[in-house]
């Protein structure tokens, strides 16, 4: 299994209260999980990077366990090897796009330098056509390059895994359309394992990987 | 004709005393801010309102307090007096009156800016592989520089301006203690208006000038907006 997850959390709020449980195992190699906005896709992504402590259950991925309730394994998100690409993209305002992409390749109390790049960074700003950019903030690009910032991001460390929180919501329509085969061929150039979570089935379509249909907190059978 | 020395001293000591104030407030001030915007806990209002009330009381009140504390006959005075500190009219004691009125109005400032800051910035950097100390240095507090900076500046100018708490604690020993606020008073009961005047005018235009500042820094939606 690439992805083997079951994660249970109830979450209290003022009035109500919300029922997390969803179990899926997948061979596939993109994973999509689809569902309506509410249905629990995010809360599931945070559980799986390490952002939200589950209840109980588990979260494996590769045959690495990265938590575990009944073993006592919660590896903190530093340690899971899962890049996580934001919906928004967070990608941090006070740094350039070349220190938004090298960021984790620091890991001190330092954020790495404006001047003098990573070659793992100069060889992302190549492959996403950054180059131009390196030096600008996030604010001063447009929304496609600042979506290939955060994959870039994402990506330079080697992850495991990758997590991609409706990816495509911040884009126009034309640029989605892009978007979408760029991620696709990068995924498959570089056998990525890649969960994608998405509330449009147009996203499903065009991803054909093993889809999961998500709603009220819990996977459709 | 007024004597040079007797503006440049009294605001030379000023300058002293409030910029160590400052910096001390600095690092103390962004230590509780942080705290207080991440401790979950019903008692953090409490906390916080205990922590404004230099804000609120009369600062001769505020002097009194270090008197009983810090005086040869107080509680941790006695204790510094046994290794030969002593705080009661110096210009450390007048660092430590200005530390204290000035403390809320960094304090608050750095809350507000560390609250600002979008709590997703700081799960990018530990999905990135961070510990909590980097995420602290590398985004938190870069990401909350600005108002730190602006409650600093007013922090400032609010240090310069003090005279009830620095009076009781440091008195009014020209030379030593006699800060610029206090100088004012003097040059008055003394009759001497000309002095006076132009020390409130040096005053003013300090305090000014740091207000304008802290302005130009404190507002900044741009930062806000995620991107």
């Amino acid at each position: 299994m690439s992805v083997d997850i079951a994660i249970r959390k109830t979450l209290r709020g003022d009035a109500r209260q919300f029922e997390l449980d969803v179990r899926f195992a997948s061979e596939h190699r993109r994973i999509v999980l689809f569902g309506p906005s509410g249905a629990g896709k995010s809360l599931t992504l945070r559980a799986i990077a390490g952002l939200l402590s589950p209840d109980a259950g588990h979260v494996r991925v590769d045959g690495r366990t990265l938590f575990d309730s009944a073993a006592g394994v919660d590896r903190p998100a530093r340690e899971r090897g899962v890049a996580y690409v934001f919906q928004d993209y967070a990608l941090f305002p006070h740094l350039t796009v070349a220190q938004n992409i090298g960021f984790g390749l620091v890991r001190g109390w330092f954020n790495p330098s404006r001047r003098e790049h990573d070659d793992r960074v100069r060889h992302w700003l190549d492959v996403f056509d950054l180059a131009g950019v390196a030096n600008s903030y996030p604010s001063r690009i447009s929304g496609g390059q600042r979506q290939r910032v955060a994959v870039a991001r994402a990506l330079v460390a080697e992850p495991r895994l990758v997590l991609l929180d409706e990816p495509f919501a911040a884009l126009d329509p034309a640029l989605r359309g892009r978007m979408r085969s760029e991620l696709l061929a990068l995924q498959q150039r570089l056998d990525l394992l890649m969960l994608v979570i998405t509330h449009d089935p147009a996203d499903v379509e065009a991803l054909e990987g093993h889809t999961i249909a998500l709603r009220d907190g819990r996977v459709c059978p | 004709m007024t004597d040079v020395g007797a503006i440049w001293v009294p605001l030379a000591l000023s300058l002293k005393v409030a910029l160590w104030a400052t910096v001390i407030n600095l690092v103390l001030g962004v230590v509780v801010a942080f705290g207080l915007s991440r401790w979950r806990s019903p008692a953090r209002e409490m906390v916080d309102s205990v922590l404004t009330l230099p804000l609120v009381l009369p600062p001769t009140v505020l002097g009194y307090y270090l008197l009983v504390l810090l005086g040869r006959h107080g509680m941790l005075g006695r204790w510094l007096d046994g290794m030969g500190i002593h705080l009661v009219f110096t210009w450390q004691g007048a660092v430590i009156a200005a530390t204290l009125v000035a403390f809320p109005l960094v304090q608050k400032a750095a809350r507000a800016a560390f609250e600002a800051v979008d709590p997703q910035f700081e799960d990018a950097a530990r999905v990135l592989g961070l510990r909590e100390a980097a995420v602290f240095f590398r985004v938190s507090l870069p990401l909350a520089a600005r108002g730190i900076t602006a409650g600093a500046l007013l922090a400032f100018a609010r240090a310069l301006g003090e005279f009830g708490a620095t009076l009781m604690i440091a008195g009014n020993l020209p030379g030593r203690t006699q800060t610029l606020s206090v100088a004012i008073y003097a040059a008055v009961q003394a009759g001497d208006d000309r002095t006076a005047g132009i020390m409130v005018a040096v005053t003013s235009v300090t305090c000014v000038l740091a207000l304008l500042l802290a302005g130009w820094l404190a507002p900044n939606p741009l930062r806000r907006t995620r991107s």
